[in-house]
């Protein structure tokens, strides 16, 4: 080397989606900066809209060109396979419904800043004309690129750094709702301060495992296992403390508290970006961690990933049972969905197929429930009482008689969390679950067994869960309507747009799951680059 | 001896690789006519007849397109789909039995649906009969064309459903909505047959298609598992075509309007049982096995029952409705002797489909001009007032009771000579069912359209109009032709072969067999006494009580009785004691369960104090949880 810069090469190509981005999120920022109020939300519309559009263009191309890279990209900091693709594209349109959704106004504050039912607020409120924070766009978009980047970083540095792009601008959308401000700021503070405690714990654990490889290189770190000492409790910490950070963005017991609260506060758009591109990324980073980074130690990891996931599924069920606030119980559903996703986390005995099988099986149902779940916290977004949306599920009693449509739709959703046939939901869970089942036969008779184990708990959380979902079609279809019962707000042209898109989905993918099943296989055969 | 099936060829491009346009049309059609509901209001009947002269035209391309195949060729499979990932690919079997069961679906169907425009004129619904008659269409076309179990039976189930809404069309009348309520709840029972035999059939064979299955089934095989196999079919088989014992909710079924029952009676539904039979012909109902000669059993004692239902209902549809019974009981009495009996079997269907599609829209035409009165001791004398509707219905007579050179002459005339040669006796039940169809159907006509004057008074039958008659003269000459072209030289046959196999001897149509003639012997027999009772002499318009016989075929031979006494009775019993028993023991359980899930969830619940301190304390012990459990999983 003898001392020579050498300048990096980065594959603009290929990391054109992200780019397209983050520039776009920066370009936000300096309309915040220089634009005047009132052509704010017309600049920032258009190019949030477009800029994700577009990436998700550039996206396809590089699918559809075949020109799905094969190395790491960047000097070796991201890795853009073939899941990462998917992945990528997931998110872009998931957040771009959720955008739709933002643009929606009465969502957003004026001033976060100003304390909450002070004579400033109403003045900053009068100001904006109903508008909100217009920020909301940029950060918005700097969620999104985390999101994006997280599940592609193919070193634990990056990851870090994605994290914390992704979380950041999540912290304060939090904070932003326009209506309940204190229960909005507090979660924002709680997310913000759970976040940062738990993102300490990862970057900890970054150490120690930087300690007993000497890399930060996920496909470094698994080689330096081969080698060495697998037993080496330094290793071992560091596996445990990165596990901490993973397990609390996907929201899986036991750390899971935040995720209710913080879901409930949240602006309800916020809660669906949160609910859908958040899980499907933290999803993205856990699979690379644990299968690229972690793959010479699945005999250590997977017990311990066995007893999370049969946690995190019954916790999540159980707890739903006994919620009164339709978005906290979508929080707790949101929580079961990820054990059932971490059972195919597990499924990754046997051979590269068998991966592949259960990749597929995973990226399937991250889609299919990204969809669903937008389209539910759509719906919720329109049922509103005076002083904001009617949270109360007690409110929702015989929406069914007042708004058959809207109860009907919202049912369908629920069918399709709940996983019932003909639903996407459905092929979602049985994926996963066949994919848990068949690597554990490869595996032999004790491990199936144990894997088969795991698949009955989540058959039964499946059916504790099916109780909360169909409780609340009763209760919107088999009670009287109260007299002064919510409003159904007259949806926007974008709102309808996202419930129409997440309903075909679910319909379309239900009966016709082939073509979702097909890209998701394909994206899933090239298996990560290691 | 067993023949080989043609082998399935894999099919794409061209009219049959788009075959599934067929089922599209007119599910496209009911789903605009549902979703858009009032908007269509004016224009959605037209909708709805030219989706399913869509399929129709579909259908007869891709029948051009087949036979441009050698023989050996004609079975065609098309892959539309994976629907369950690793069980069941979604995929159509195009072959010259479900083309035939296609083309008479959509042909005689689309009929139905012109007739309906005029029938249906009057009623402020009219939109929403058609949304539902194309959904009928739909899941017909689905059962006939899937290429496996489970897309037959999801259309199997879609015919459950539509015949339910159709049935019950009229619900602000009691009697339609237990009449559907009855038809759905009796064909569950067929589809719970139909459901556990496919159930076996895939533990068994680890396959649903029809294309796996005929790779795996050796020609011939007779096991124990096969039998029930077959049995669970018969028994899906009994429930949507209607035969013994669970014929009940047939006869009620006619509380639909007039061409619900046609549409059901004619062109779908009742079929789909045969359908069933002659599609796993090759596999569970060998020619000689138990499960054949089951199949043969039901179909010749369905037919006895229905012809004697049919000699004493006064009311018009319901005489009808007892024929159809009969006439798919010698559908399955051919259904049940094997590849000899198939050919005849799918041809007395087809012919039946479109003389007693006439005879029914005749019936209707009838009722339209009569004020919807039902009871032919109100009719008479009707032959000059409704010249064409008359005709046509005499030319349905004539074909149902096999009148010579008529169509039904040469299908059911095959039936009973093929049964007469393979069982004898249920042969010769099927000449003395003929004798009583010569008599029941002569009857009718008799009633109908002869002797006096004995209309109410405020009824001026008028002939209906032309979008209604038409129909009628379209099915009249199929009436009238199909079944000597489909028999003669074995046409029909011949076509088939290649789909259910060919019969170990081919058979010859003889104008003088004994079989034959003795039936033509029985129905003039039949008929002169129709003409002693009710031509000659004058109708009385109140039912008079006759002998224990009559009363016997009016109560519908106690079926209903039988049932209530049978099953209802103790099961309303046997639900009290389950309540009982859910009450006392289960609800505690399960009470007990519920209340152990929502406690805990309670109880757990005040871990969630919302105090970020406690979140974070949660989270180390978590952190604490987790790096313990890994060492220790390192170290052992």
């Amino acid at each position: 080397m003898n001392g020579d810069f050498q300048a990096p090469t980065i594959e603009y190509g290929t990391l054109a989606p992200l780019l397209v981005v983050f520039g776009a999120a920066i370009i936000g920022v300096l309309v915040e900066a220089f634009a005047p109020r009132y052509l704010r939300k017309p600049i920032h519309v258009p190019l949030t809209l477009l800029s994700l559009a577009g990436a998700f263009a550039l996206v396809l191309v590089q699918v559809m060109g075949g020109q799905v890279s094969t190395a790491p990209s960047a000097m070796g900091a991201l890795a853009v396979d073939g899941p990462s693709l998917f992945i990528w594209g997931v998110i872009l349109v998931l957040s771009f419904v959720c955008v739709l959704l933002i643009n929606d106004e009465g969502h957003f504050v004026a001033s976060a800043a100003a304390v909450p039912g002070s004579a400033d607020e109403e003045e900053a409120e009068a100001h904006s004309g109903g508008v909100g924070h217009t920020e909301v766009y940029p950060l918005v978009l700097f969620a999104v690129g985390g999101m994006l980047l997280f599940p592609a970083s193919h070193d634990l540095l990056m990851m870090f750094v994605a994290l914390e792009v992704m979380s950041l601008p999540l912290y304060l959308l939090c904070g932003l709702a326009r209506r309940r401000r204190l229960l909005s700021q507090e979660a924002s503070m709680k997310y913000f301060l759970l976040g940062a405690f738990s993102s300490a714990f990862f970057l900890y654990g970054i150490a120690m495992v930087y300690g007993f490889a000497g890399t930060v290189s996920l496909p470094g770190i698994n080689r330096a296992m081969a080698a060495g000492n697998t037993l080496d409790p330094l290793l071992l910490l560091g596996l445990a403390l990165l596990g901490v950070g993973l397990l609390f963005k996907i929201g899986a017991a036991p750390f899971q508290a935040w995720k209710p609260d913080v879901y409930q506060g949240a602006p309800t758009p916020i809660t669906a970006l949160m609910a859908s591109g958040t899980l499907v990324a933290a999803f993205g980073a856990v699979l690379r961690v644990f299968w690229v980074g972690l793959g010479n130690l699945d005999w250590n990891w997977r017990p311990v990933i066995w007893v999370v996931a049969a946690l995190t599924m019954v916790a999540g069920s159980i707890l739903a049972i006994t919620q009164t606030e339709i978005k906290r119980m979508l929080a707790y559903s949101s929580i079961a969905h990820a054990g059932f996703l971490l059972v195919g986390v597990m499924a990754t005995y046997g051979s590269a197929e068998r991966n592949a099988d259960s990749l597929k099986a995973i990226l399937f149902y991250l889609a299919v429930y990204g969809v669903t779940t937008v389209g539910a916290f759509a719906i919720v977004t329109l049922v509103r009482d005076p002083g904001g949306e009617a949270g109360h599920l007690s409110r929702w009693a015989g929406l069914g008689k007042r708004a058959p449509l809207l109860a009907g739709v919202f049912a369908f959703f629920l069918l399709a969390f709940a996983g019932i046939p003909l639903t996407s939901g459905f092929f979602g869970k049985y994926a996963v679950f066949a994919a848990a089942l068949d690597s554990g036969t490869q595996a032999g008779d004790s491990v199936g067994g144990w894997m088969a184990g795991l698949v009955v708990v989540g058959v039964v959380a499946s059916a504790i869960a099916a109780f909360f979902y169909v409780r609340v079609i009763v209760l919107m279809f088999f009670s009287d309507p109260a007299a002064d019962g919510p409003a159904i707000a007259v949806p926007s042209m974008g709102t309808v747009a996202v419930i129409a898109v997440s309903l075909l989905v679910t319909v379309g993918v239900g009966l016709y799951p082939e073509p979702v099943l097909g890209i998701a296989n394909q994206a899933a055969s090239s298996l990560f680059i290691r | 001896m067993e023949s080989q099936l043609a082998e399935i060829v894999q099919h794409t491009g061209g009219v049959i690789g788009n075959a599934w346009l067929m089922i599209a049309f007119p599910l496209v059609g009911a789903f605009i006519l549902l979703v858009f509901n009032r908007f269509t209001n004016r224009w959605g009947h037209l909708l709805g007849v030219a989706m399913s002269l869509a399929s129709f035209v579909v259908a007869v391309l891709a029948f051009v397109e087949l036979l441009g195949f050698g023989e050996e060729e004609r079975r065609r499979a098309v892959h539309l789909y994976e629907f369950i990932p690793g069980m069941v690919d979604m995929g159509l079997l195009i072959d010259p039995l479900s083309i035939s069961f296609a083309l008479l679906i959509t042909g005689v169907g689309s009929l139905i649906h012109i007739y309906s425009i005029g029938y249906m004129a009057h009623d402020e619904h009219r939109r929403r009969f058609f949304s539902y008659l194309n959904l009928f269409v739909a899941a017909m076309l689905l059962l006939v064309l899937a290429d496996n179990y489970v897309g037959l039976f999801i259309g199997w189930e879609g015919v459950g459903l539509a015949s339910y809404l159709l049935i019950g069309f009229w619900q602000f009348k009691p009697s339609a909505a237990t009449a559907a309520k009855k038809a759905f709840v009796v064909n569950r029972v067929g589809d719970f047959g139909l459901l556990v035999g496919m159930f076996v059939i895939w533990t068994t064979f680890g396959t649903l298609t029809f294309k796996g299955l005929g790779e795996q089934i050796a020609p011939g095989t007779e096991n124990g598992t096969m039998l029930a196999i077959g049995l669970l079919l018969l028994l899906g088989a009994c429930g949507k075509s209607a035969q013994l014992p669970l014929q009940s909710w047939l006869l009620d079924a006619m509380e639909g309007p007039t061409p619900v029952s046609a549409l059901i009676h004619a062109a779908t539904m009742v079929t789909a049982g045969v359908y069933l039979v002659v599609r796993s012909g090759a596999f569970f109902f060998p020619e000689g096995s138990g499960a054949a000669l089951a199949v043969a059993i039901v179909g010749a004692a369905t037919l006895l029952a229905g012809a004697i239902i049919g000699c004493a209902k006064d009311d018009i549809k319901k005489g009808l409705a007892g024929s159809t019974m009969s006439q798919i009981g010698y559908m399955m009495l051919g259904a049940g002797l094997g590849p000899a009996g198939y050919a005849f079997a799918i041809g007395h269907l087809i012919t039946h489909g479109f003389f007693k599609a006439d005879m029914f829209l005749g019936a209707g035409s009838v009722m339209h001009g009569m004020n919807d009165e039902v009871d032919m001791r109100k009719y008479g004398a009707l032959r000059k007032v409704m010249p064409v509707t008359f005709v046509t219905f005499f030319i349905g007579y004539l074909a149902i009771i096999g009148f010579p050179l008529l169509s039904g002459y040469f299908t059911k005339d095959g039936i009973i000579e093929t049964a007469v040669h393979h069982q004898p006796i249920l042969g010769w039940l099927a000449v003395l069912g003929a004798g009583i169809t010569g008599f029941y159907m002569s009857r009718m006509v008799f009633m109908t359209f002869f002797g006096e004057k004995r209309w109410a008074d405020d009824v001026h039958p008028h002939e209906s109009p032309l979008v209604m008659t038409v129909p009628l003269m379209i099915l009249s000459l199929g009436s009238i032709f199909l079944g000597g072209y489909l028999i003669l030289s074995n046409r029909l046959l011949d076509w088939l072969t290649p789909a259910v196999g060919a019969p170990a001897v081919r058979p010859e149509f003889h104008f003088t067999s004994v079989p034959g003639l003795a039936t033509l012997a029985l129905v003039a027999v039949g008929a002169i006494i129709a003409w002693i009772k009710y031509g000659r002499v004058p109708v009385p318009a109140v039912q008079p009580r006759g002998s224990f016989l009559t009363t016997f075929a009016r109560r519908d031979l106690y079926g209903d009785a039988l049932n209530e006494s049978l099953f209802m009775r103790p099961g309303q019993w046997l639900t009290r004691l389950a309540v009982f028993f859910d009450n006392r023991g289960i609800d505690g359980v399960v009470n007990g369960l519920a209340a152990g899930i929502g406690g805990s969830s309670g109880r757990l619940r005040r871990i969630q104090t919302g105090f970020a301190r406690t979140y974070a304390l949660s989270i180390l012990i978590g952190a604490a949880l987790l790096t313990g459990a890994l060492l220790f999983v390192g170290n052992i």
